[in-house]
This record gives C-alpha cells, structure tokens and sequence, in this order.
C-alpha cells in the first residue's frame, strides 16, 4: 500500500505488516529490513521500509504506575495523548513533550524528542528508566543507563535501526494544575531573540516564532514565548476548584487537501504579519491551558492536508552555540531572499546533550516547513549547505529529502553508529527508506 | 464514581476490547471473561490505568456449557450489564465440508453464547435488573452461499436474543441485539472490505453503549445496514437463490 509519514512526502509502495503478539513481531524481524512505525507523525520517510513496515498499533497497553517515583511502564504504541489523558487529572505531565501529543512512546524514544524545555530538562531519553528492545536475533534485550548500556545508548535517538522498542519504563513530572503561565517577549530582530534566549535560561519552557519573510534590520523578528507550570492556585477561578482538568476542546478537521497555490508567499506573509501583531498586542503574560500551550496545530486534525497534494517537507537543523547567530542570520536570509516563508518558523534554545546519536546539541534549532515544489526543494539544499558550513546536523525525524552527502558531512557520529549496528548484525534486520536513503 | 459492572464474554476480540474500553471509559467496573483469561493481565492493567476503574480476568470456555452455572455463581458480583461477543467465523469453504468444522462454528456462535446468557438471563431475572447485550451479525438475516454455516448460528442467537428480550421484557430486564455489519478486526483483516460498509470497533462500541442506555432492541451499527438488509430479507426466493451476494 502507499505510505508516507506526516509530511505526504515522499509516498512510496510499503509492505505495511500489523502484529499483534511479540511471536508475530520476532517473526517479522527475523525477516529483514523491518522498521517500526508507530502514529506515523515521523515527516518524512523514518519510519517506512518498502518491504516491511511494522505497525505498533497493537502493542498499545499501559502496564503498571508506580505513583512514588511517577514511573509509568507501558508499551511503545501508546500514545502520549492517552498518557496525558490518563495522567494529568491525577497530577503528572510528560516530562518532554514534542509539538504534537499524536506520537507513541515507541516514535519518541526512536527519535529523542525534544520539547521547548530541553535548555533545562534535556530531551526525553532523559526520562526513561528503562527499555525493553526486540533486537536482530528474536531476542528481547532490557537495557538502560546500567544494563546492557550500548544497546540502551544506540537506541534511543537511533531511529529504530537498532531494534523494535517493545516496553518502555518513563518518568512523568508532577504537576499541580493543568495550566501554563505564559510570558510572550517580542524580538527585533535575530540577534535580539537569540539575546532573549540567553536571558531565559531560568525559564522551563521558551520557544520563539520567527517572521521569516522579514528582511534586512528586522530579519527574524520573532515572537519569544516562555512558560512555566502553573500553581494550582494560580489558574482562572473557574478552574480553581479542578485545577488539573480541562474540558475537552471542540477540533478542528482538514477533510481535504487544499490546492497547491493557496499556500502562497501573500497567504504566508500575511498570516505571518498577523500572528506577529497579534502576539504583540498579547505581549505579557498569560494563562494558556497544557492543550493550547503544547499542541495548538493538534486542534487542527490533518493540518498537513493544507499544503496539497505534493505534501510538505520540513527543514530543522541545529547549530552549535558559537556559530549561531551567523548561521541563523545566513538560514533566514536564504529563506527570504527565495521568497519562500515558511507558513511555521520556530527557534528554540537547546542545552548541553550527551548522546551517541540523538538530534540536539548545545546551540539553536530552527525548524521551518516549507510546500514540496522544485524551488523549495532547491532552497532547503542551500539550507543544508549553510547548515553543514556552520558545524550544524539535521533532525531525522522530520527529514525527507537530504542527500546522503550533506548527511555524511554533517554526522560524523554516523561511522560509529554504523559500527555498532553492524556488530550486532542489525543492519540487515533493521532498515528505513531513510537509512536507505542516508547511507546509515 | 462506578456506575456498575460491565461483563464481557469473548473479551479477547478486538470489537470486545473496543467495548470493554468505551464502557470502562464510562466509569463501569469490568469483568473481562476468556478462554486462557490469565493472557488478558496487560489488558486489564491498561484498562485500570486509563480510566481508573477496577478490572478482574476470569476464565470461560464458551463450548463447555456444563461449567457456565459455576462461572456465573464464581463471578465476584453479579454484573449490571453482560456483553456477549463469543463467536468464531471458520472458513466456509472448509466449514461446508467438514462436519466437525461446522459444528465448531455452530457452537461457539450459538449454543455457547446462548448457554451463558440463559445462566445470566436467570440471575438478571431474579434481581429484577440487567441489560444483556449479544453481537449476532447481518449474516443470520439470511442464508449466503458464502458463509451461511456461520450465518445459520448467527441466526440462531438473534432468535434466541429476541427470545429473551421478549420473555424478560416484562421483569426489568433489557436485551440488545447487535447486528454491526463489516467491522475492521482481526477476524476480518485479510478480506477486502467495502470502506462504505465497514465500522471500527470503536463505532460498535459507541452504539452498544448507547444501546444500552436508550434501551434499544436491535441495533445495526451503521445505519445504511439497515437498508441494506431491508433489500436483502425482501428479495424474493426464486430469484435470490440465483444470485451472486
């Protein structure tokens, strides 16, 4: 059948295969190139394997709660949506939250998300006590930071090519009330908003939206926003009394694809003018609800639709502190001078990361999406050019459509990756039409 | 905060695990009922976990119908409502042909069911209250060439439903019967369904449940079913035994 993830590109021919016991699962290990896909929010082609692709839906059950340490074991198909759902009426909260609450245990831990706090909770790998992997040999191998530490190590941020994630022991944070206090921090220009960040480092959450149509004086303009968990005295004094419950908002559903051209550079720039001015009128603080605060495009069911047929690719890098207010400004530039804004532009802070192969280091990631068509597709090669010129890498899980050379140039990590992987005879069992496609 | 306890027979099923979640969702207490029930434990912790209502496993073999009254008394307490989705299709083909197959289909899709839901018909009788809910199929409306084995057990439970309903109408006792069309699950997962036709598990356990809160006697789960079988029960004979359906 034809699969893509959240993008819509690429779509390709898949032998998508739905198990639904740890028997059938080592079975189709055992038959190669396998790969799992969870919720299928990956963007472009991480979790798809032309001749097996491994859905997790059935593996999807929440197993055991230990409220003492907050510490939830549940398996990989679980959606953080139902974890939240279950979890924050009796006071806990994922400690690292990706964009959308559509992903599975399994996709987040394939990928070490990251959420706006990783400047000072680092990414979710931080959070897990442990996993259990179904590796190259039909064998389901415990690993953590003190067991099994090279498997646990490769796996988490290593994109499900070092085995399929089954169980996953994570640690949710304690929270009193269900509510962000939100400071929204308006910023010139680029500089200006990397100068905010560095001021905010005492801030759980900071995230900026950036203007990327601005040229010249205000090029990134941009709207920093921190946040931090409310008491629960402190939400509206309707929600006093249930501080930890919202009622569940009325969504949003894209049915249909939406024309190609309706997404043009008028409707970006003017969308972008007006969330600009909108967030300055609302600048100050705020109380925003978890839902609003953390997924406000999940209030838009199928928000990908809107990009049309051709799908979309998203572009995020990071780059290392020193180089990145050059950077940026040489990414941002590029971007404008193309004329091709980018509908959602987001700049986040990163801290300090410890990992074999996960996405984030020390420095600023900038994420930006962009319509599949041929000069986007052209632009984000100069992207990568710039992004590789100033010591950055590339985050897979929203990856499509790099060449195998900005990726080799980029990750000198991938040698070592590769090594281990070919130790434990995982390369042939485990593969993606990304690993493909990247040489990894 | 419970608002009773849901018992659901055949819980293994994916359309069983989709009400089983809708009616833990509604704040019911629930008695998950299988054959090698100790399997169902990751089940039960998730239910309990999710919607933070009590969930207890207990064994049952629908084809031993001697053990049904001691699986009935064994039962912690007396549930409010029972959920019958014990059933198994075999393959026609086979089914045809073998007389044991056949009677493996008509078993597990009639006598068994109907054994276990007279056990709680009595009990729900006696206390003056329950909703008995039983998952029958459009195939027992009328005999297919293609699968009228499982098609003629089918129709042996919605008469027996109807039955029940009628017999208990009067004493407190309320009878669904559920006839949900195509359902994408595993038993149906490597035929070619029409999209139109086909519910998720999750729609059929959206209707039992309101099933069972309106009280409504037979329920097709999408409604053009309805339609649909209205054209199929009226076709006449002579012709339909003609016909490729």
């Amino acid at each position: 059948m034809t699969l893509s993830g959240w993008g819509r590109y690429p779509r390709i021919d898949a032998k998508l295969n739905v198990p639904r016991s740890e028997e059938d699962l080592r079975a189709l290990v055992l038959r190669g190139h396998a790969i799992a896909r969870g919720n299928g929010r990956a963007y472009g082609d991480s979790a798809l394997s032309a001749q097996n692709t491994v859905h997790m839906r059935h593996f999807n059950r929440m197993l055991s709660f230990d409220a003492e340490q907050g510490q939830l074991v549940a398996e990989a198909g679980v959606l953080l949506a139902d974890v939240i759902d279950a979890f924050l009426l009796h006071g806990w909260f994922p400690y690292v939250t990706p964009g959308t609450k559509f992903v599975t245990l399994g996709g987040m831990i394939a990928a070490d998300v990251h959420g706006k706090n990783h400047h000072k909770d680092g990414s979710f790998g931080s959070y897990l006590d442990w996993i259990d992997v179904l590796v190259s040999d039909g064998s389901v191998q415990r690993c953590s930071r003190s067991e099994n530490t090279e498997l646990f190590e490769w796996t988490v941020g290593g994109m499900g090519l070092t085995g399929i994630v089954l169980r996953a022991a994570i640690r949710l944070r304690p929270v009193t009330s269900a509510w962000i206090e939100q400071r929204t921090l308006v910023a010139e220009n680029i500089s200006h908003a990397i100068e905010l960040f560095e001021q905010s480092h005492d801030a759980t959450y900071s995230v900026a939206w950036i203007d990327c149509l601005q040229q010249g004086k205000s090029m990134g303009r941009s709207l920093v926003m921190l946040g931090e968990h409310a008491d629960g005295v402190a939400v509206p004094s309707q929600y006093r009394k249930t501080p930890l419950h919202i009622s569940p908002k009325r969504k949003l559903s894209i049915p249909v694809e939406f024309p190609s051209w309706s997404l043009n550079s008028l409707s970006v720039r003017a969308f972008n003018a007006l969330y600009y001015w909108n967030g300055q009128r609302k600048r100050g603080q705020q109380l925003v609800d978890w839902d609003s605060y953390f997924y406000p495009l999940d209030a838009i069911l199928g928000w990908n639709k809107i990009y049309g047929r051709r799908g979309f690719a998203q572009f995020q890098c990071v780059l290392p502190l020193q180089c990145a207010d050059e950077g940026l400004r040489a990414l941002l530039s590029a971007t404008s001078s193309a004329g091709a804004g980018s509908f959602l532009a987001v700049l986040k802070r990163f801290g300090t990361q410890n990992s074999r192969f996960s996405f984030p280091m020390e420095g600023y990631t900038l994420a930006l999406d962009f319509p599949v068509n041929k000069k986007t597709l052209a632009l984000m090669e100069q992207l990568d050019n710039i992004t590789v010129a100033h010591g950055g890498r590339f985050y897979l899980a929203k990856d499509s459509r790099m060449s195998r050379n900005v990726f080799q140039q980029s990750e000198p990590r991938a040698q070592d990756y590769l090594s281990f992987r070919n130790a434990q005879m995982a390369s042939n069992a485990f593969a993606s039409a990304q690993s493909q496609r990247l040489g990894l | 905060m419970s608002k009773g306890t849901a018992l659901i027979l055949g819980a293994r099923s994916d359309m069983a695990m989709a009400i089983t979640h809708r009616f833990a969702k509604e704040g019911y207490n629930i008695q998950l009922a299988a054959r090698n029930a100790d399997s169902l434990a990751a089940d039960a912790s998730d239910i309990e976990l999710r919607y933070q209502v009590a969930v207890t496993q207990h064994e049952i073999d629908a084809l031993v119908t001697a053990s049904h009254e001691a699986f009935v008394k064994n039962l912690p307490v007396l549930p409010d409502i029972a959920v019958c989705a014990v059933g198994y299709m075999g393959e026609q083909t086979v089914n045809e042909r073998d007389a044991q197959a056949a009677s493996l289909v008509m078993r597990s899709n009639f006598e068994g069911p109907a054994s276990i839901l007279a056990v709680l018909a009595n009990r729900f009788e006696e206390r003056g209250t329950g909703c008995i809910v039983g998952i029958s199929s459009v195939a027992g409306e009328r005999g297919r060439a293609t699968n009228y084995v499982y098609g003629s057990a089918k129709a042996g439970f919605t008469a027996f439903l109807s039955g029940l309903r009628n017999s208990l109408a009067k004493k407190g006792v309320h009878v669904v019967t559920v006839l949900p069309g195509f359902v994408a699950t595993k038993m149906t997962e490597h035929m070619d369904l029409p999209t139109m036709l086909t519910a998720q598990p999750e729609e059929v356990a959206n209707a039992v449940l309101t099933a069972v809160e309106k009280k409504q006697d037979v329920i097709y789960v999408k409604s053009i079913w309805r339609s649909v079988m209205m054209i199929i029960r009226i076709i006449p004979e002579w012709l339909f035994k003609r016909m490729k359906i």
